[in-house]
């Protein structure tokens, strides 16, 4: 089964409870996505950091169930 | 160190620029690998690229040896650059030219 966008946020938000997490459904299938994801924690991190810190949020999930996830990241300005 | 680890190792350090990807350069097969090259093409270097759907070994290796759970991955000059988001997101920046002349690889 794959993810629904609600999903994806709640995994991220419960790892980065400070975040602001945007989802975009990007061909409507529920199966390919866009997250932006916007952290205080992501401050004086690289990209590969940041990117990590929310794949790890997502538990294992990227590159198995969520195959087509699209990441942009960065800390607020 | 594993025999998988070790051939990633040898080919990340032999070249300059090496694209781990679905596919080859001419026939992408997935869109996140199909990015990636024209990113690359875009740059105007030259790169060695890496089919993982052809070595199942190095498909999974790949992804602890970096600690990254995606393909495609780039490294420039032995060290892990990111995916192709990271590579689009440094593009666009600017960052990622930029990269690639600092290491002065070799231009395509």
């Amino acid at each position: 089964m794959p993810m629904s966008a609600a999903e994806i946020e709640g995994m991220i938000r419960s790892a980065l409870p400070d975040a602001e997490v945007e989802i975009r459904d990007l061909a409507g299938d529920g199966d390919h996505y866009a997250a932006h994801v916007v952290s205080p924690a992501f401050a004086g991190k690289s990209r590969v950091q940041q990117h990590k810190m929310v794949y790890e949020a997502l538990g294992g999930k990227m590159g198995g169930v969520l195959h087509a996830l699209q990441l942009t990241t960065q800390a607020p300005t | 160190m594993s025999d998988t680890n070790e051939r990633i190792s040898g080919i990340v350090g032999e070249n300059d620029v090496v694209l781990f990807m679905k596919g080859t350069p001419l026939f992408p097969q997935c869109g996140f690998s199909s990015r990636a090259v024209a990113i690359l093409d875009h740059c105007g270097v030259a790169y060695e690229s890496v089919d993982v759907l052809q070595d199942m070994d190095v498909r999974q290796g790949i992804k602890a040896f970096s600690d990254w759970p995606t393909i495609p991955q780039l490294y420039v000059k032995g060290e892990f650059v990111g995916g192709s988001d990271i590579m689009m997101e440094m593009f666009e920046a600017g960052e990622l030219q930029q990269l690639l002349d600092e290491k002065a690889v070799a231009k395509a």
